[in-house]
């Protein structure tokens, strides 16, 4: 015998309107915000991962797990420019830039309260070769020897007086704004970029810059890098790492906060989902009894009346995750800016959807469907063909 | 009629349906408990604080520090009883991902200025004495087994060199929103190696922590403060405590209001749990409804019927879930890594939260069935029978 035709279960969910919408608006929200906790933390990721080139490689003190509490001493800086290692522009220069970074508070937009912004002292020209992703999007960038900054685009959003021609104060000094900056959806956007020595000055670092970020010659050289610097009795305080990974460490915690937190929250209540689904499902049998009972006498066999409503439940999960997942591609319309807790200053991602998170999303709603259509299928496909009929 | 029996009964009916509905919404009121629960984590900096200190930090951000000759000028402000202060040192204790705050504090002074934290005299004494000493909190104490008399060791991050610590005092908190994971040292040990290392980062404070002695003046006393040092290089920003806590949790205001948001989505999905039950029940009975009004009971007497049956499930569920709440909470405290959250307690305020929740779904699915059983005529609920 056959199985059961499909479009037997899909009417049957449509019998009974409410119930069927309620069950799915359910799982609809489970996916949902499941979908929206991968997308934040793929977001997040991506900022990061997309901070930085494998080839740029950044160095900083030992020991010091960031930039913020590191310290490269200013001599240190023309040794390693004489690295091979470090790869060249077109007209000979080392592809480096020393560079300062620090935290400084300025006024949100949202509220009245004050967020951490990370500023970033950097080589005037050179950055723009080792970064070429960062890009002015409007009004110019600083001059090398005054106070002025460029800003970047995340922030500038968020955060008041910020615009063209504005000043900020810091430093025991008045900083214009003459720029803002792209940096193609890095981590770059969340910061304020100005000239090293200018910084340097006002924050009276004394000649220790945060850390050093070179181009390497071949992206195959970093192995060598950190060789040179262990044998180098001058440079064994400094510890190379490549963009990415540097970057990706700086958010590892967010991360995991995210990812732990976000999906063992949604797990909980999903089961919430589940037993709903479950509740329906159980319904859908126990109203179908005498249904159940003329199928198995036409000679469908038990487990084609299993299949069935196990499909029915799938159906239902399936169409509610997609509709979940939906919604949540919505979310790629909005940003999200919060508190990077390893570098203790504000970072701006947005949510978005790639095709593993559509896939762990239906995956999700399936099991969902599974777990709550298993129990009430076999309850069905158990039914005794007499007591069926005569029940009732 | 005996309507709490009726109610009672009913819910037996279909005991497996509602079995499930119970614990559907016990599980989902569960993750809405550890959710608040979460928030209000975030939030014990600020009910810890004491609405008699002020903080005093460097204006242009917690980065910068200022010189220590600031604790002069500030404790000669009117006003101002005390004024201690400490410097983040962190480091690494174990490994990276120990997170509790080791500060560097001015042994004098400081735990004067927190008597949350309780050491008893002879800690205190001990504490003061001896240059290289450490206070921890009893939380960390319990964590890392230590006990008086042990050494730990930490590598500085933020200030170079390996350091080495003995703990001569373990505090424990004084009220539910004491942070117990904490560890103080000496600023003096901290300063003597700046001296010889790096002297140009020697003698400067991370922030101040000042007493005053009227909670109501405060607003006067952080403009006195500030006022002193502006246009120095190093200009203050003071602020009370509780603003102090108040704005680190406004720069995660995403993160709590997607929390937030996700709430809100869990109580819809407990409504739309209870709500298909009810929506069921109420269509299985109809014919009931029909015999109870043919008997003459009123429509009232189906509203609260039915609004009875939603309550009697969904108290149930909430009991459930904040039974399962309170033994999860303390798991999953146990799984956070130390430092992530000092206090990780269900507060009354979830419990309230909890309940109201519970409460607000009540009328939800109530609404359906009490509509429906109100729509049919008893000819209608008659005729079913057949």
């Amino acid at each position: 015998m056959k199985n059961i035709p499909l479009s037997y279960s899909i009417r049957n969910l449509f019998a009974r309107k409410l119930t069927f919408f309620l069950t799915l608006t359910g799982i609809t929200l489970v996916v949902f915000v499941f979908c929206a906790v991968l997308m934040l933390a793929y977001g997040l990721q991506k900022t990061m991962v997309d901070t930085g080139r494998a080839d740029n490689i950044i160095l900083y003190r030992k020991g010091s797990d960031s930039e913020l509490s590191s310290g490269v001493d200013r001599n240190l800086v023309n040794i390693i420019a004489t690295l091979p290692q470090v790869g060249r522009s077109a007209s000979g220069q080392p592809i480096q830039s020393p560079e300062v970074l620090t935290v400084i508070n300025l006024d949100m937009k949202s509220n009245s309260s004050m967020g951490n912004i990370s500023v970033r002292g950097v080589t005037p020209g050179m950055v723009f070769t080792l970064r070429p992703d960062v890009t002015i999007a409007d009004g110019r960038s600083f001059n090398p020897g005054s106070r002025e900054i460029i800003i970047g685009s995340a922030i500038q959003k968020r955060f008041q007086n910020t615009n063209i021609g504005q000043t900020i104060k810091f430093g025991g000094d008045e900083w214009t704004i003459v720029g803002i900056f792209d940096g193609d959806g890095s981590a770059y956007e969340s910061e304020l970029w100005g000239d090293v020595d200018q910084l340097m000055q006002a924050f009276n670092r004394q000649g220790a810059f945060s850390s050093v970020t070179v181009r390497l010659a071949e992206l195959s050289q970093l192995p060598s890098l950190q060789e040179t610097l262990e044998s180098d009795n001058r440079l064994l305080t400094l510890k190379a790492e490549s963009e990415p990974e540097y970057y990706r460490r700086q958010s590892r915690y967010l991360n995991i906060f995210i990812r732990v937190m976000g999906l063992s929250i949604t797990l909980i209540f999903s089961i919430g989902a589940v037993i709903g689904a479950m509740i329906t499902m159980y319904a859908a049998v126990s109203n179908r009894t005498k249904e159940i009972g003329v199928l198995r006498a036409l000679g469908f066999k038990r487990r084609n009346v299993l299949a069935s409503f196990l499909f029915e439940s799938i159906f239902l999960s399936l169409l509610g995750g997609s509709l979940g997942i939906l919604l949540a591609s919505l979310l790629q319309f909005l940003t999200f800016s919060t508190i990077n807790f390893g570098t203790f200053s504000d970072i701006t991602f947005g949510y978005i959807l790639n095709r593993e998170i559509i896939l762990y999303g239906l995956l999700f709603s399936i099991t969902m469907g599974l777990a709550g259509g298993f129990l009430p299928a076999v309850q069905a496909s158990r039914q005794n063909i007499v007591s069926t009929m005569r029940g009732g | 009629m005996n309507l709490p029996k009726l109610v009672f009964r009913n819910i037996f009916r279909h005991s497996l349906r509602s079995a499930l509905t119970i614990l559907g919404i016990g599980v989902t009121i569960t993750a809405f408990g550890l959710l608040r629960t979460l928030v209000g984590a975030w939030n014990t900096g600020v009910e810890a604080s004491s609405d008699n200190r002020l903080i005093t930090r460097n204006a242009v951000s917690f980065v910068f520090p200022m010189p220590l000759a600031y604790q002069n000028q500030i404790s000669s402000i009117d006003g101002v009883e005390q004024v201690t202060f400490a410097n983040w040192f962190m480091g690494v204790y174990v490994d990276e991902n120990q997170f509790f705050p080791r500060l560097a504090v001015d042994a004098n002074t400081f735990l004067e200025t927190f008597p949350e934290y309780l050491l008893t005299r002879e800690e205190l004494e001990t504490f003061k004495r001896e240059r290289n000493s450490c206070i921890i909190g009893s939380v960390i104490a319990e964590r890392y087994d230590l006990q008086r008399g042990d050494i730990m060791q930490v590598t500085g991050n933020i200030y170079p060199g390996t350091y080495e610590f003995v703990v001569r005092g373990i505090y424990r908190p004084r009220d539910q929103t004491t942070d117990a994971s904490q560890m103080f040292f000496q600023w003096d040990y901290l300063n003597e190696r700046l001296i010889q290392d790096s002297p140009g980062r020697a003698n400067e404070v991370g922030w101040y922590i000042v007493t005053i002695a009227e909670p109501s003046q405060s607003a006067g006393v952080s403009e006195a403060i500030d006022a002193i040092f502006l246009n120095s290089r190093a200009e203050t920003k003071t602020e009370t405590e509780a603003s102090f806590q108040q704005s680190f949790i406004s720069m995660s205001g995403a993160i709590i209001q997607a929390i937030n948001v996700i709430s809100i989505i869990i109580i819809g999905i407990i409504g739309l749990v209870l709500s298909n039950t009810m929506a069921m029940t109420a269509r299985e009975r109809n014919q009931e409804y029909a015999v109870l009004k043919t008997l003459g009971f009123k429509s009232n007497f189906i509203t609260r019927l039915i609004v009875s049956e939603t309550l009697l499930i969904s108290v149930l569920g909430g009991i459930l879930g904040l039974a399962i709440t309170f033994p999860l909470t303390d798991a999953v405290q146990e799984y956070i890594p130390a430092g992530w959250f000092p206090v990780f307690e269900i507060t009354p305020l979830t419990i309230g939260l909890s309940a109201l929740a519970v409460a607000a779904v009540t009328i939800f699915a109530s609404f359906y069935p009490i509509l429906y059983a109100k729509s049919q005529s008893i000819v209608d609920g008659l005729r079913q029978i057949s």
